[in-house]
């Protein structure tokens, strides 16, 4: 079964969503039932790949590899390493959940809104499997369809300008991309006489600066959009708040980790001068800083629950972008640790969100207001998911957000200084939203006869909540499963970097023995 | 194995039964698994520490690897040496008796089991962060007693000013955690590692910084982070907003343990600071500042918990006089007495207010020694001790510490004698409008129950004879021995001065009432300055918080946000929609407007081509 586990768990929901096309609209529970079903076992038939994830392996696992297009040099490649394999796991996790978060929440047209879950779900694990550039470019692309029409069709009132804008401005990215993808192609045969997708083969491709800088900022712009970084950012706020609540966790959680992941995967190995080019990691962590305290200020102004909760994406992406190019072990393994972290803490704050909205259908924070008192239970899982997002130690945030840190100072410490503040901004967004929301007197008396929790919405929190205990209290499997490609990417790009021995250049050791 | 973890584990299981299961229980249950917990961790402390004894050398624990990853590596390693010790003690025997005094004092309130769940989970974090061995470790247990203090402060959240209290505890501590978190950055650059031993010993034959460096910059930033935990100078500001919280938890967490994790956090780095002079000169003097502001704010506030609220800050200055001045020992015996006679001060003003049902003003107190008389016997305990009245506990400890700062600098020590002066007039007349006089309220006074009295009285005990713990000299396998001999004269001085701080006391309150109120009017200005607390709160707002959220609001969100980014996104969109509409009319569909196109389309690329020929 290990031959083909990975086309396993690409397909599994693709194929659910063949079937649940045949039954048809009128059996809504059916329906229902069969989506959750196929969500259950699209992250069932993925355990087997954890478990037999082997981390002292630094390379790549569970490959497949067919000849898809010959005459282009096209492959159906699909492999995992440590990075892809932890962002597979939150994809299903998070693909399952999202789908039990549906079941009251969506009742228009609930066929075609499970179809277009599940064909994003085949989507998105395609970009974190594949090995072919071809083939990431198809799956990349696939996504956006799916997303559009969850935005617009399931969306809020604004959801046609919301969707709308997130195609274009994804679109645009994706577009920018691929003129770098083509650029590598044809260099590739220009240097070695053959066409070929394959990243490892353009791996072995030799350019000069200045155009490996072209098209690091052509795929720049595919992945800043995507993240997404401060000043391509405003798709976010209007596309999370106009999603409904499954579409916004599946875009915080796993849509906007194919950005990241796109640095850590192509931009890095593909184009390692560029990627530590002087100017180019300014440029970067610049605008990572910005997007870090940029995004929690702009969060402390929201009246909008929704899109308070959006805006602090902006400012936790910018936290595994800063990692990302410190271009050091702890920076990297902390970005992907954190970009997991992100997937669980605000995959449960858009929940809470969710939860709200089922009730009473406003996301306007000041309609809220001691809702401890109705609703204890939520009132606590807010708090779990609150305390998580803004990084408590023994929960994952903290261990994520440290080891970027870490890893940011050793780097530069200016930048470890400036990012730190984006922690103290973190406590006070969201303790003045649970002020506001949950603490206080019931002051809408529409609040007063909300119901707590029910069994779904506990069964929906509780895998999150032990995930995010796990990660903080015991996060030393992630970090050996990040460890060799970590290392590998480190040594690509940095060639002598090191298992990441503290850099004594970055402050000399003054007056040392 | 002595099995440290323990210590903490069994608070952290009370936690989790009341947490979890706590709204179905009845209070007898919540009462023993709350109290009972803590008694447990206390006795085995005990039971470590006799198995341990003299426990010259660290002991240390390993149990499992955190963070690994790259060239970090972070156990969860627990240690004892006599230094935490001594704060075991204080944090398991003090809280001991204040879970018991709060069985009584919250026995009419809602929440009850939530309250405990709090305050259990509080010690399980504050024992984490006295048992660490690394800083890491210490900073999990940092962040959690700073949650606690965050969950308690908030703990009556109908009521708008806590929960507001409470975000402004969590927020303040988090610009401290801001250098906190960059002095673990430099530490494990520098030295490779976050354990305490190993930093440590590495920092051992290092040269004391004679200009600024590295050390210096790893013991400032970790001062930032002490000054928000323990309430000093710029960032007190929290502490007495903190007395939103019910009063076992200013007595425990807001006096007694918690605000102490600064000081503690400093002496356990004093390997640091020997090393960084500049550093501890900073430290000595944010304390003496820190000291001095708050013990002028004390003379004049009415609110009986804010009158003590801002003796605590006072004395955590006192304490980090003493780190500043090299007397580490001595900072850490203040800590233990000052545990005693400010939990006492705290726990007898709650009794008062559980007396008066709620009233928290002195104005609206006077001669309860009749009415309370446990009560009163017992808060005169604390009085004499925080005065500085020989033999008592504060006097020994004061004493040392104004002994160190004149071996220091003898400024220091003046301008700590008058601190002290100061000290003893605030509490001398809060005690006068409390308990002499006539009564000024509406009340009907009644002695609270025997739960509540009981932990009085043995603090009461302790805040008298707390001076004969010799703790300096208990400490001297972590800290040498400062020499020097007691100089009768400086002694007698600061004795002289606490009893002057008494009998001015007595003189406005008692010999001549009205006097003070009249001198207050006299001083007009430079009395609503300190009355208003110096308005360092305002002026944060006016300075800080109000201009970043204006700026947050209109210049990043509506201008930037909202404005410039968004309306260039929409302008494209605008502009290609424009460009469609316009292009559309090319295709009109008109026969003869198509061949005039060919035709100029021809004639263009005629020319084009003869161009380029």
């Amino acid at each position: 079964m290990n031959d083909n586990l990975l086309s396993i768990i690409l397909f599994t929901p693709l194929a659910g969503m063949f079937v649940l096309l045949f039954i048809p609209s009128a059996q809504r529970t059916l329906v229902k039932l069969w989506a959750n079903l196929t969500a259950i076992a699209g992250f069932a038939v993925s355990i087997p790949l954890a478990l037999n994830f082997d981390a002292s392996n630094g390379g790549y696992q569970f490959a497949e590899k067919a000849e898809w297009i010959p005459l282009l040099g096209v492959n159906y490649h699909l492999a995992v390493d440590g990075i892809s394999m932890l962002l597979v796991m939150l994809t299903t996790l998070t693909g399952m959940i999202a789908v039990l978060s549906s079941w009251t929440a969506v009742e228009d047209r609930i066929k075609s809104y499970y179809a277009m879950l599940l064909l994003l779900q085949t989507g998105m694990l395609g970009v974190f499997v594949s090995l072919d550039f071809f083939l990431f470019y198809v799956f990349w692309e696939v996504v956006l369809v799916p997303m559009y029409f969850l935005i617009g069709v399931w969306g809020g009132p604004r959801k046609l300008y919301a969707a709308i804008k997130f195609f274009l401005y994804t679109l645009a990215g994706s577009v920018l991309m691929l003129l770098g993808i083509l650029t590598l192609y044809f260099q590739h045969y220009q240097q070695f006489g053959f066409y070929t997708f394959e990243i490892a083969e353009l791996m072995k491709l030799n350019m000069p600066l200045h155009l490996e800088q072209w098209v690091f900022w052509a795929f720049f712009f595919g992945f800043a959009i995507k993240v997404p970084m401060f000043p391509f950012h405003t798709w976010l706020p209007d596309a999370h708040t106009e999603a409904p609540t499954a579409g916004s966790v599946i875009l915080a959680a796993v849509l906007l980790k194919m950005g990241t992941y796109g640095f850590i995967r192509f931009s890095l190995p593909l184009l390692p001068k560029a990627s530590i080019d002087a100017s180019v990691v300014q440029i970067v962590v610049a605008l990572s800083i910005i997007g870090i305290l940029y995004g929690a200020l702009v969060c402390l102004m929201q009246n909008d629950w929704k899109k308070l909760v959006a805006y602090s994406s902006v400012s936790h992406l910018g936290f595994c972008t800063l990692g990302i190019f410190s271009l050091n072990p702890n920076g990297i393994a902390g970005s992907v640790i954190q970009q997991i972290n992100h997937g669980i803490s605000t995959g449960m704050l858009f929940l809470i969100v969710g939860v709200a909205y089922e009730r009473r259908h406003t996301r306007d924070i000041k309609e809220y207001g001691g809702l401890a008192h109705v609703m204890p239970h939520f009132a606590k899982v807010f708090a779990f998911a609150l305390l998580s997002s803004a990084g408590m130690p023994l929960l994952n945030g903290f261990v994520g957000e440290f080891t970027i840190l870490q890893g940011a100072f050793e780097a530069n410490p200016v930048w470890a200084a400036l990012a730190v503040p984006g922690v103290v901004l973190g406590a006070a967004y969201l303790l003045w939203l649970y002020q506001r929301t949950i603490l206080g007197q019931v002051t809408v008396s529409s609040n007063l006869h909300l119901k707590d929790l029910n069994l779904r919405e506990w069964l929906v929190f509780a895998p999150l909540i032990a995930w995010a205990l796990w990660i903080g209290v015991y996060p030393k499997p992630y970090f050996e499963i990040l460890q060799k490609p970590v290392a590998q990417l480190v040594e690509r790009v940095k060639p002598g970097y090191g298992g990441g021995a503290p850099v004594q250049a970055v402050l000399p050791r003054k007056e040392a023995r | 194995m002595h099995h440290l973890w323990l210590i903490p584990a069994l608070p952290l299981a009370g936690f989790l039964v009341n947490g979890l299961f706590g709204r179905r229980l009845p209070k007898a249950i919540i009462n023993a698994v709350a109290v009972g917990s803590v008694l447990l961790s206390f006795l085995w402390v005990l039971q470590v520490l006799n198995g341990l004894m003299p426990l010259e050398t660290l002991y240390v624990e390993r149990y499992a690897t955190w963070i690994a990853s790259g060239s970090l590596d972070i156990p969860y390693e627990l240690a004892i040496d006599r230094l935490s010790a001594v704060m075991l003690l204080v944090v398991t025997g003090v809280g001991l008796l204040i879970h018991i005094y709060a069985t009584g004092y919250m026995s009419h309130e809602d929440g009850y089991y939530r309250f405990f769940a709090y305050l259990n989970l509080f010690m399980f974090f504050m024992l984490t962060l006295v048992l660490a061995n690394n800083y890491l470790l210490l900073f999990v247990g940092w962040e959690g007693v700073g949650l606690c203090s965050y969950l308690l402060i908030g703990f009556y959240y109908l009521k708008n000013s806590a929960t507001t209290a409470g975000n402004k505890a969590f927020i303040v501590n988090r610009i401290g955690d801001f250098g906190f978190a960059l002095a673990i950055f430099l530490i494990f650059i520098q030295f490779g590692t976050l354990d305490f031993p190993a930093v440590f010993s590495a920092a051992q034959p290092l040269p004391a910084e004679s200009t600024a460096g590295i050390l210096t910059a790893i013991c400032l930033l970790l001062m930032v982070g002490a000054a928000g935990k323990s309430a000093q100078v710029p960032l007190y500001v929290w502490l007495p907003d903190a007395m939103e919280g019910p009063t076992p938890v200013s007595a425990l967490i807001h006096a007694a343990t918690m605000v102490t994790a600064g000081v503690y956090m400093v002496a356990r780095s004093s390997a640091l600071y020997l090393k960084a002079p500049l550093a501890m000169d900073v430290v000595a003097l944010i304390g003496l500042l820190t000291a001095v502001l708050a013990a002028t704010i004390g003379m004049t506030q009415f609110d009986i918990k804010k009158v003590f609220a801002y003796s605590t800050v006072s004395q955590l200055g006192y304490m980090f006089l003493a780190l500043g001045v090299g007397a580490f020992s001595a900072g850490i015996f203040h800590v233990v007495t000052h545990a005693f006679f400010k939990a006492l001060l705290f726990l007898g003003a709650g009794s008062v207010i559980h007396a008066l049902e709620g009233e928290q003003d002195l104005r609206h107190m006077g001669g309860l020694r009749k009415k309370i008389p446990i009560t009163f016997l017992t808060l005169a305990c604390a009085w004499v001790a925080i005065a500085g009245v020989p033999p008592f506990s504060g006097f020994h400890s004061k004493d040392e510490i104004l002994l160190a700062a004149h071996h220091h600098a003898p400024w220091m020590y003046w301008i700590g004698v008058v601190t002290a002066g100061i000290t003893a007039f605030y509490v001398s007349r809060a005690m006068f409008l409390c308990f002499f006089g006539k009564y000024r309220g509406h009340h009907h006074p009644h002695e609270s129950p025997v739960s509540m009295w009981g932990p009085l009285a043995v603090l009461a005990l302790l805040s008298l004879g707390g001076g004969y713990t010799h703790i300096p000299q208990f400490l001297a396998p972590v800290f040498p021995l400062a020499e020097g001999a007691h100089d009768f004269t400086l002694v007698a001085i600061s004795v002289a001065a606490g009893l002057t701080g008494i009998g001015l006391a007595w003189f406005l309150y008692i010999a001549k009432p009205g006097l003070a109120d009249s001198i207050a009017s006299n001083l007009g200005g430079l009395y609503k300055l300190v009355y208003n607390k110096y308005f360092v709160d305002e002026l944060y707002f006016a300075t800080i918080i109000n201009p970043a959220i204006a700026g947050s609001r209109t210049v990043l969100w509506k201008f930037l946000d909202a404005g410039l980014i968004d309306g260039t996104v929409n302008g494209a969109g605008h502009m290609a929609q424009w460009v469609g509409a316009k292009c559309r009319r090319l295709q009109s569909g008109n026969i003869r407007t198509y061949a005039t196109w060919v035709v100029l389309g021809a004639v263009l690329l005629i020319f084009t081509i003869g161009g380029v020929r």
